[in-house]
């Protein structure tokens, strides 16, 4: 695997080679010098032409914890501002050095773009309403934390799957994982064609949740919502709104969960996002982890080598040591 | 005599078929029991010491090192597993991965640190093992345990404490399990 911009690039056998790998990190991560000199004078740039707080800390988090090197790149401050295309300034990056490219856009696809022009690895860190695969990994990862297991699991995500990169990505791995999802949303809100989705559909939130092991509650994003999909969010909220009395109708054991940031008092109630079974906390934790995981896999394990980690024995006969 | 799959872990793939025994499980148990007493002997005694077994085929002799020194001397000794996979200098040479998760949970700070492992070949899981532990705390000393030295240092390395010294030729594998120890092979 030389990229990754999709969950497809992974696989069910890719998304558990992630999640071994995340658990070294996890410990590494505990450590009180929690640093591994893993990724020594490799670089890591990040490339967000779309803001973003958590994803972006959390990518460059993870490169130091590797000891590689960090290069950001911000529009704002950038030549983007005088007109200079995506090509160039993926061609800029290269020339100066990069290892791996760490690219959101908010069109979908332009990840994909950068990796035929780059000869370094393309990380998607979210592009439109594609995807968002580190997203997806570092939930399954969490899910597989707090139940043991995906597999035949009921995960429900609600809201604005529509524009959700994220709700892409989480369907597919959570069915490469066993898991089966249910979308709760306004038809508005869902996308005109749903063929090929390992999903199911409900546009009752209060006779899905006592029926699911996971409630994934998707941000409304209002910066996408140029046409009138609600009639206004009160009224979103009052239908498909995460409150206390809809988060009383889960099962003991169901865990809430939100890719943030929240809108509180929209799409989630402040009290149900404190809750005890809510580990939106444990998601940003286990971002850094997850994406330390990821690069190392792309940059230091040898898979760039080697095509695949299966084929990594039979290669191995020649390099003995 | 014996065929095994081997792992990821060196020399990575195919199988391994034995030539020879060289300990039985009994030797194995044997040299362990030396081994301790000359721990305890070297440290005047095991305050302060502790066990670290390198990943894989350490962790289960540090154990029973472990289970051996309690016995001698009566006190509990903490035992704890490294993986060097992110310490390793040969990165982006060869693949690498970790096959187990560090587990340490203690300090290491002021205790002396003997590290076991299977077998002492080019020295260079051993140094990648001494770069990691710095990062757990600075160790009053690091002292090295191996059931077999099989030779062919690359590194300036040498083990504190030896199961057996076993003279062999690169190309040959050594094999060190609950089964003893053999030589031999390793064929795709």
């Amino acid at each position: 695997m030389k990229h990754l911009l999709s969950i497809d690039d992974l696989g069910s056998a890719g998304i558990d080679e992630v999640l071994a790998l995340t658990d070294s990190f996890v410990e590494v991560s505990s450590r009180s010098i929690p640093k591994v000199p893993a990724l020594r004078g490799k670089t890591v740039v990040s490339l967000f032409y779309e803001d973003s707080t958590r994803t972006r800390m959390s990518f460059e988090t993870a490169a130091k914890r590797l000891s590689a090197d960090t290069m950001t790149f911000s529009v704002g401050t950038s030549s983007v501002k005088k007109g200079e295309s995506i090509r160039d300034t993926v061609q800029t990056i290269e020339a100066i050095g990069a290892d791996a490219i760490v690219v959101r856009h908010r069109s979908s696809g332009v990840p994909a773009q950068v990796a035929n022009w780059a000869s370094a690895a393309v990380i998607n860190a979210g592009d439109g309403w594609h995807e968002h695969p580190t997203q997806a990994l570092l939930d399954t990862y969490t899910i597989q934390k707090r139940l043991g297991s995906l597999e035949g699991r009921h995960i429900a995500i609600i809201g604005d799957i529509k524009h959700s990169r994220v709700a892409r990505s989480n369907i597919k791995a959570f069915h490469a994982m066993g898991a089966s999802v249910t979308l709760v949303a306004p038809s508005t809100l869902l996308p005109p064609s749903l063929d090929g989705w390992p999903v199911e559909v409900s546009h009752d939130l209060d006779s899905t949740l006592p029926t699911v092991d996971v409630a994934y509650v998707l941000r409304m994003q209002r910066e996408r919502m140029s046409e009138a999909l609600v009639p206004t969010l009160r009224e979103y909220t009052e239908r498909f709104g995460l409150n206390s009395r809809r988060a009383d109708l889960l099962s003991q054991t169901a865990i809430v969960m939100h890719p943030g940031p929240m809108n509180r008092g929209v799409e989630i109630d402040a009290a149900v996002a404190d809750r005890a079974n809510s580990v939106v906390v444990d998601q940003v934790r286990n971002g850094v982890p997850v994406r330390m995981a990821v690069l190392f896999l792309l940059l230091g394990s040898g898979s760039e080598m080697f095509g695949s980690i299966d084929s990594f024995a039979s290669e191995m006969e020649s390099v003995r040591v | 005599m014996a065929e095994r799959e081997r792992g990821i872990t060196p020399p990575f793939g195919g199988v391994f078929y034995a030539r020879t025994q060289v300990m039985s499980p009994d030797d194995m148990q044997r040299a362990l029991w030396r081994m301790a007493h000359e721990v305890i002997e070297r440290n005047q005694g095991v305050d302060n010491v502790v066990i670290i077994g390198l990943q894989t085929g350490g962790v289960p002799l540090a154990q029973l090192l472990a289970e051996d020194l309690q016995q001698i001397e009566n006190v509990e000794i903490p035992v704890g597993s490294l993986d060097v996979a992110f310490y390793r200098d040969d990165i982006g040479l060869r693949p690498v991965l970790p096959e187990a998760v560090t587990d340490i949970s203690f300090d290491l700070a002021g205790r002396v640190v003997v590290l076991v492992d299977d077998v002492l070949f080019t020295g260079r899981t051993i140094r990648a093992a001494l770069d990691a532990l710095t990062d757990f705390g600075r160790p009053r000393a690091v002292q090295l345990a191996v059931m077999v030295d099989r030779g062919h240092r690359e590194l300036p390395i040498r083990p504190d404490y030896v199961g057996k010294n076993l003279p062999t030729r690169r190309d040959e594998a050594v094999d060190v399990g609950p089964q003893g120890v053999d030589l031999g092979e390793v064929r795709k």
